[in-house]
């Protein structure tokens, strides 16, 4: 074991060791009794720090509200808060209820809030159904005709030519064209009929035509630095994250698995312990980070995300005992049968099962006796 | 690209690597594992069995370096 004491706790005892009046052996003395006891804080080796994790994070969550929603600001955003979200986080669901990410915009667009606003247009998802006014089904020619309302065309910032442009790529055996009054005609391929025809305004107005998919209400807001930042509802971190105006450093989602995806499985990592923390912080309630960066580690071990659940964490364990002991027992007895599973008794749940010894703390260590006969030297007592 | 989450990864040399394995004394399986074409280091074309050694920023510890072992899925 290296005998170091840690950056931060060395930046510490420098800044105290500067403001007390002592010559430099008795510093030395110091340092020396600081490193020496910080070696002795360390947890030992065999301490069953997992059970230590589960009680520190589990006894303060009993405390929790167990309220699902939470008004952020005031628009009529939501965002799952509470024991539903540290569930969401700690079984790794694939996508959470709620969605979000949280936009941070590079230095020059982030001052005033037209800018914001900008930013914020380019990013919503706009359907066409969320822009298109009075659709006509014209049946004597078999064609489609809408326009786009004039105030919506405002807001989104939408353009009919790339309407036009998206929808063809889309739609690419029906004929788009835009008449002189701004309207678009649509006409269907030739062997459609009257059935085709409603259903192709069906899929018309559900089509995808600006913005960034999946991100469906944004929301500026502003630091109480007066920095502006942009809240979403839904979360594209990917094509977020290519956009000119975006602070690619600091913007980020609360969907762990797609962070995890999007920047590495150590991103998702962080994600983790920031997305708990944020939330128990919420509540009031101190847990100390130690246990939650074990979790996370625990989660990612093996270079994807997996919940602490029976298809996740559990279902990595060697013992086939130890699985069955946490849900579905019976499941898990009849498949290891079928697969003529060996249990080397290894675990500590093994072992509490069959009454022996579990390998935790002092149960790790074992009695070796060599006699004589297996090739033992001879103690020989003066040599020492 | 840089991000705030993601912390400085590099992948080992052979000398490097046979060094942390004798310094920790394990074998390359009882790391924890990081995927081939994992986002950070899928551009530093790693290979299987590499040791990527990553740099966290720690709360706790200021700095701590965090070892995975590269597998394919």
């Amino acid at each position: 074991m290296s005998k170091k004491i840690p950056s931060t706790i060395e930046k510490r005892l420098e800044e105290r060791i500067k403001l007390i009046d002592v010559d430099t052996s008795t510093k030395k003395k110091i340092r020396k009794e600081v490193e020496t006891e910080f070696q002795r804080m360390q947890v030992t080796s065999g301490e069953a720090v997992g059970v230590i994790a589960a009680q520190s994070i589990g006894e303060p969550g009993t405390q929790m509200t167990l309220n699902v929603f939470h008004f952020a600001g005031v628009s009529e955003m939501n965002t799952t808060v509470g024991l539903p979200r540290i569930i969401e986080i700690l079984d790794a669901r694939k996508t959470p209820s709620t969605p979000s990410m949280t936009i941070y915009l590079k230095k020059k667009y982030a001052k005033s809030e037209d800018d914001v606003r900008k930013v914020a247009a380019k990013l919503l998802h706009v359907n066409l159904g969320d822009v298109a006014d009075d659709i006509s089904v014209d049946l004597l020619n078999f064609r489609l005709t809408f326009s786009l309302d004039e105030d919506l065309k405002k807001t989104y910032a939408v353009k009919v030519k790339e309407v036009i442009e998206m929808l063809e790529k889309v739609f690419k055996d029906c004929e788009f064209k835009m008449l002189k009054t701004e309207k678009i005609r649509v006409k269907p391929p030739a062997e459609a009929d009257v059935k085709d025809i409603y259903k192709l305004k069906v899929k018309l107005l559900d089509t995808f035509v600006k913005g960034i998919l999946g991100i469906n209400h944004v929301l500026p807001m502003k630091t109480e630095s007066g920095e502006w930042y942009i809240k979403t509802a839904g979360t594209n971190l990917k094509k977020v994250l290519e956009i000119e105006e975006i602070d690619t450093v600091r913007t980020s989602s609360n969907d762990i698995f797609e962070i995890g995806k999007v920047l590495g499985i150590e991103a998702a990592r962080s994600a983790i312990i920031h997305e708990t923390l944020e939330v128990l912080n919420q509540q009031g309630i101190n847990v100390n980070i130690r246990h939650l960066m074990l979790v996370s580690d625990t989660m990612t071990v093996n270079g994807e995300v997996k919940g602490i659940t029976r298809y996740g964490v559990t279902a990595l364990k060697d013992s086939v005992l130890a699985r069955a002991s946490f849900e579905v027992p019976t499941k898990h007895l009849f498949k290891a049968t079928v697969r003529k599973e060996i249990d080397h008794l290894r675990g500590v749940v093994e072992n509490v099962m069959i009454n022996q010894p579990v390998p935790v703390g002092t149960g790790i260590p074992k009695l070796v006796y060599r006699s004589e006969k297996d090739g033992a030297k001879k103690r020989d007592k003066s040599s020492k | 690209m840089t991000h705030k989450l993601v912390p400085e990864h590099r992948i080992l040399k052979e000398e490097e690597k046979q060094e942390i394995l004798k310094n920790l004394n394990v074998g390359v399986h009882q790391f924890p594992k990081i995927l081939k074409n994992d986002a950070a280091i899928r551009d530093m074309e790693p290979k299987q069995g590499d040791i990527v050694e990553i740099k966290r920023k720690s709360r706790t510890t200021g700095e701590a370096k965090y070892y995975r072992v590269v597998v394919v899925e």
